[in-house]
């Protein structure tokens, strides 16, 4: 018995999920645009209401172009199985549907993506779920932050906006004692530069919007179970250990093992809140992902360069860019994620806020926009947008105060996007 | 042989060569995973043979159910082993005994002395895995739920001629 080749990473990016169409021939994944596919007959249309055997309805559960992005995603994180929504944010609440009942509390990291804060503090607080916030960077904090109502804690593994890295492995651990599954957004790293499942993530979310799809062309998000929970042991997570009504009474951790998960996740909570990618959207950000390992590398060199020149700027007074030597987190920088340190980070202007609206205001090559991870460079001041419903307090602590601008950092000539800058900079 | 990892190609051989299943420990209960392997493996055209001693002489999915391994009267090719762990030895003497080429256990299942026997007695042996997910998994129909087959081809996937929406295995095909 000859054990199979582990293909490279480059290589899954390309081809993982993706054969070519059994009906055409079409090589490249054919954009399925379609709301719902016939039944062979009538007992293949119960088997798959029933779940019994595996297929295609209706294009909120399922569709073919987006299964390709769920396997291809899933196989580059090395989980057991994905799931595509319509956005990062569509992730997090199908996880949370998932996890959480009524009256259930979660720890999350409280330096995130400012969107992810109003999430968790205010939207979930509808659903009866309470967020406590622990500091990302003292894994101690997760521990003292829980409580028995805990039933799942989340970070994100490079922080947005700070260019934090955060020590994974020692949240996991935090994670495991408690017994409860750790979710990591894995949204500015990708999995080309960390991937959390081999540090003790559990979960793991995405905003494809981001570097995934990478072209600024589509909002999408993606779920990928780690396989390592086990919820049959746990037994405080009952959509996927207790029996299931809208199914019969099937226990998905039995009956799909160790992606029970990712299952439930699509067809009980995406299947009841609705919401689904789009298949172009889908074709899209396929398409992008195709060369992740190409554009991810170029994205931190190209953000190591811009960082060290404005480290020796007269107008800046700091860079917090992991990947520069005397960075606080250079030395996780190097241990989590050794290729680069992403291509999102924040610097501060000795001007303040004034400083950062000026210089928003002066880039001709960078866009003032709010958003990550597009081929074009981007330029945001969080104080005056996306962390402007934030208390000062959560700003600061979010690393967001007045002063801060975000950059990330795209695939033009290194030396035209500094050249922006400074001239930019000069007028600011 | 080692039973951590099994090539795809041991699987896509066991599941292409065989067509008789015998299910020890089969059930009459519509949502328990073996009742949901069993429907599926039999939509593949494989014939499944329910065996459980509190069921025998009843019907499952239109098959007559047997008590024992030896009770039942086709060839059969594959044990699969829907019992714990520890059931295992017990069940894999009687395969050797009915000459089944193939013995399988269940996800969750795992017995090293089980298949030992096995394998001195010249059967192939499964341990850890379901019949159905790798079913699914060779043929990409489990890759529709998004799950990870490890599994790269630029192959076309084969269809079934039943349905569009039916996906087969074939020997020696990726
Ligand atoms: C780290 C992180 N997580 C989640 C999200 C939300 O993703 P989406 O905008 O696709 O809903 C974002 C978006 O900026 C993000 O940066």
């Amino acid at each position: 018995m000859i054990a199979d080749r582990k293909p490279g990473f480059n290589t899954l990016a390309i081809h993982a999920g993706a054969q070519p169409d059994p009906a055409t021939g079409a090589r490249a994944t054919p954009i399925y645009q379609t709301t719902s596919f016939v039944f062979d007959d009538v007992e293949h249309a119960a088997a798959l209401f029933n779940l019994e055997t595996f297929g295609n309805i209706y294009t909120r559960i399922t569709n073919p172009t987006q299964a390709v992005l769920e396997e291809r995603v899933a196989a580059l994180e090395g989980g057991t199985a994905g799931l595509a929504v319509a956005s990062g944010h569509a992730s997090q609440m199908l996880v949370f549907h998932t996890l959480l009942e009524p009256g259930d509390e979660f720890v999350s990291a409280r330096q995130l993506y400012g969107g992810s804060i109003n999430q968790f503090t205010h939207s979930f607080k509808k659903c009866g779920w309470t967020v406590r916030f622990a500091d990302t960077t003292d894994a101690d904090s997760f521990r003292a932050a829980l409580t028995p109502k805990t039933k799942a804690i989340f970070v994100e593994s490079i922080a947005n906006p700070g260019g934090i890295i955060t020590d994974i492995a020692a949240v996991a651990a935090v994670a495991k004692e408690a017994g409860v599954p750790l979710i990591v957004d894995n949204t500015l790293a990708t999995p080309y530069l960390i991937r959390p499942i081999e540090h003790g993530a559990d979960i793991i979310v995405h905003s494809l919007t981001k570097f995934l799809g990478g072209h600024g062309n589509s909002i999408g998000g993606a779920i990928v179970d780690c396989g390592t929970f086990d919820w049959l042991k746990s037994g405080r997570y009952p959509t996927l250990s207790a029996p299931t009504a809208s199914y019969h009474g099937i226990t998905f951790a039995e009956t799909f093992g160790n992606f029970a998960f990712a299952i439930a996740c699509r067809v009980l909570s995406l299947r009841d809140l609705g919401p689904a990618i789009s298949p172009f959207n889908a074709f899209l950000i396929l398409t992008g992902i195709e060369t992740l390992p190409l554009r991810m590398q170029r994205h931190c060199d190209n953000a190591l360069a811009v960082a060290t020149w404005l480290s020796r700027h007269p107008k800046v007074a700091w860079v917090n860019y992991a990947g520069l030597a005397d960075n606080k987190y250079h030395a996780l920088a190097k241990r989590y994620c050794p290729q680069g340190a992403g291509a999102v980070f924040t610097f501060g202007l000795k001007g303040g806020y004034e400083a950062g609206i000026a210089l928003v205001s002066n880039v001709k090559l960078f866009s003032h926009l709010a958003n990550i991870g597009d081929t074009r460079s981007l330029i945001i001041h969080p104080a005056s947008t996306t962390h402007r419903q934030l208390t000062d307090e959560q700003r600061m602590r979010a690393g967001a105060g007045d002063e801060v601008v975000r950059l990330s950092i795209g695939l033009e000539d290194v030396d035209d996007i500094i050249a922006d800058l400074d001239q930019a900079l000069a007028a600011a | 042989m080692n039973h951590d990892v099994y090539s795809d190609a041991y699987i896509r051989d066991i599941l292409t060569n065989h067509r008789t299943i015998a299910m020890v420990g089969a059930s009459p209960n519509t949502s328990r995973p073996s009742y949901f392997a069993m429907k599926y493996l039999k939509a593949k055209g494989f014939c499944v043979i329910p065996v459980n001693p509190g069921q025998a002489g009843k019907e499952i999915l239109g098959e007559k159910v047997y008590a024992s391994l030896a009770d039942i009267v086709e060839k059969v090719d594959i044990v699969d082993i829907f019992r714990g762990s520890e059931a295992a030895v017990a069940i894999t003497r009687e395969a050797i005994r009915i000459a089944a080429h193939v013995v399988w256990m269940q996800i969750g299942v795992r017995n090293d002395e089980a298949a030992r026997l096995a394998e001195a007695a010249g059967l192939q042996v499964v341990m850890n895995r379901c019949p159905k997910i790798e079913y699914g998994r060779l043929s990409g129909e489990l890759s529709w739920a998004g799950v990870n087959s490890r599994r790269l081809s630029s192959k076309r996937p084969l269809l079934g001629v039943k349905g569009v929406q039916h996906r087969v295995l074939a020997s020696g095909r990726d």
